[in-house]
């Protein structure tokens, strides 16, 4: 929600200097890549997250323990003990299987919501920008309505009417993302549709859609996927919070969240452990901060 | 400007509206029947119709928004189904003890985001703005409920100085001003300030180094102004946007400080919106988020317009 409540002043101001919007000529994508290529921290962090996506998509391959095979006798390991090099949990379940296993619905719960709401929020504010008149106004006051909710608040709210689970979660949390990924669109598209260029595609006779297309969505793509790298962060931290709060996936799933949430129980007797899979949510959101931010500068874009 | 405040509470209401409209239908979002949650599953299909006209809801749905949206603007949200105790007032119990956290937490967050933000938006490239940079960056990716984790095993369970849950002594609900009392608050407010100091920071940093670029800045020093007379140029132009984010980031502190209010069982609306959504109490869930909901869309106007009546930049037509 962090970043997302930052972006909400960001996109609430007009958009910088329109003339910025141009189309991006080949020699710019070069000057990314190369600005990208000179950035440390914006590397090393897409390499931390390859890494965690890879190891949750291929955990099976990685490590040899069952993530939901509990032992009774070896129930809150310290981390270091022989045979469970992170502890093991209150359940006796292996540490490192559960919080590479838990990346499989932490990072779904994170990202697919910012995804779907990529689609349909881009949709909404594309169409309400380049229409713009009554259109515009139906959309984008809707929009406003459920942007009066604080995030956490609307995300609680839905999947707490809903119920608990894995879709519900998924359902709240796209309902959250759309309107801010909506109003940041609608704001790139109107003051792109304004534009000399679009107006001399227009006077040359290219159809709409194809303005659309190639004018449009070739500048409105840019800074939406910024947008939406530091929206996965907030996404990734609602959704673990969610299940923190019995409202995400169920047990004995393993999810960085749910995990956090039963072993709370467990800090009097093993803190370290305990804490362990929070640091995989702080990781992971503070990667994708990190990186959106480097994009934003090697792409030159102000959102 | 009386124009563009009138015409400013004109907009709000719509959104108000709206934002009601979203919170009555969150009880047909919920599974089955509202009243599953009241009556026993083998209750006999009588009872139910009855409970269900007692309830009102037999009515169509339009007829139940207005009747709800009728007694909620005379503050009548019901009585919880859990309980049977008025809404209103268990709301407001919970709103004042959320408040307490939520402004101790901007004070905390706002004085040190705007002092590190400056210092950074000054320093650029320095030692103290990556330092500035780096606390912003962490105060919003961390997740602030894994941070009440840390410090309650850090302050209580290792160290043990400092309560791990609770509002003051065992579970009364009797707040006092007092150090045993106070002393509660100290984990909680520490670590709901971290996202408004990071954002706040982050803000002000941007914020300030957008305006020392700008070219009237340059004239100002060129005209021979010190350092000082500078800043407060800088700090006046800063004033709108600035005050914007921390209003917003207010409202988030009320909005968003359920998942903090869990960890440390603070009795605010957090824990009253959790229990609600356990119980299956719809009025309650209703009743707590139209009310803070509602609190939200009217500190955005206040802000705007406070941003209006400060910044000569905005026309007010």
């Amino acid at each position: 929600m962090a970043d997302a409540a930052a972006n909400f002043v960001r996109i609430a101001e007009p958009l910088g200097p329109a003339t910025e919007l141009s189309v991006k000529s080949r020699s710019y994508w070069s000057s990314v890549l190369g600005k990208l290529r000179r950035d440390p921290v914006t590397l090393t962090c897409a390499g931390i997250l390859v890494l965690i996506f890879l190891s949750a998509i291929f955990a099976p391959l990685i490590i040899p323990a069952d993530p939901y095979k509990t032992s009774m006798i070896r129930r809150l390991q310290a981390v270091g003990s022989p045979g469970n090099l992170l502890g093991t949990d209150e359940l006796g379940r292996d540490m490192i299987a559960r919080l590479i296993y838990g990346g499989r619905l932490s990072l779904l719960m994170g990202t697919l919501p910012v995804i779907n709401a990529l689609l349909i929020g881009g949709l909404l504010g594309v169409t309400a920008g380049f229409l713009g008149g009554r259109v515009n106004m139906l959309i984008m006051r809707t929009i406003d309505v459920f942007y009066a909710f604080p995030s956490v608040l609307l995300a609680i709210a839905i999947s707490g009417a809903l119920g608990a689970g894995l879709m519900n979660s998924i359902v709240a949390l796209t309902i959250v993302f759309i309107p801010p990924v909506a109003r940041v669109s609608e704001a790139v598209t109107t003051s792109v549709r304004g534009l000399d260029f679009v107006e001399a595609a227009r006077a040359s006779g290219a159809r709409s859609w194809t303005i659309i297309r190639v004018h449009i969505l070739g500048n409105v793509l840019g800074p939406i996927f910024i947008y939406a790298t530091g929206l996965i962060s907030v996404s990734i931290i609602l959704a673990s919070g969610l299940s923190f709060l019995g409202l995400g996936v169920k047990p004995p799933e393993p999810e960085w969240g749910l995990m956090l949430n039963t072993l709370r129980q467990s800090i009097w007797v093993n803190p370290v452990v305990a804490a362990l899979p929070g640091t995989m949510i702080f990781l992971t959101s503070i990667c994708f901060n990190l990186m959106s931010d480097g994009l934003r500068s090697a792409m030159d874009v102000k959102l | 400007m009386l124009l563009y405040l009138i015409r400013r509470l004109v907009y709000t209401i719509p959104i108000a509206l709206g934002v009601t409209l979203v919170v009555f239908s969150l009880v047909h979002l919920a599974p089955g029947d509202p009243i599953s949650a009241i009556a026993p599953a083998d209750a006999p299909p009588e009872v139910v119709e009855r409970l269900k006209k007692d309830y009102g809801y037999d009515k169509p749905l339009p007829i139940q928004y207005g009747i709800w949206l009728g007694r909620a603007i005379v503050g009548d949200l019901g009585a919880s189904v859990a309980t049977g105790e008025r809404v209103a007032a268990q709301v407001m119990v919970a709103v004042s003890n959320t408040f307490m956290l939520a402004v101790a937490a901007a004070l905390l967050g706002f004085s040190l985001g705007l002092l590190l933000g400056f210092i950074a938006g000054y320093s650029q490239g320095g030692a103290l703005d990556r330092l500035a940079t780096g606390v912003a960056v962490t105060g919003i990716s961390v997740p602030h409920y894994w941070l009440g984790m840390v410090l309650v095993i850090i302050f209580s369970v290792e160290l043990g100085v400092l309560p791990a849950m609770g509002m003051g002594e065992g579970s009364s609900a009797e707040w006092k001003w007092d150090w045993l009392h106070m002393r509660s608050m100290v984990l909680p407010v520490i670590t709901l300030s971290v996202i408004p100091l990071g954002i706040v920071t982050r803000t002000v940093r941007a914020t300030v180094a957008d305006i020392l670029s700008q070219e009237y800045v340059q004239a100002l020093r060129a005209k021979g102004l010190g350092d000082r007379r500078v800043l407060v140029h800088v700090a006046k132009n800063a004033a709108p946007t600035v005050l914007a984010v921390l209003g917003l980031q207010f409202g988030y502190l009320l909005g968003g400080s359920i998942l903090i209010e869990t960890v440390f069982s603070w009795p605010g609306t957090g824990f009253l919106l959790n229990n609600a959504i356990f119980r299956r109490d719809i009025p309650v869930l209703q009743g707590t988020i139209l009310v803070l909901a509602l609190f939200f869309v009217l500190l955005n106007m206040l802000v705007d317009l406070m941003q209006t009546a400060i910044d000569p930049r905005i026309k007010r037509s």
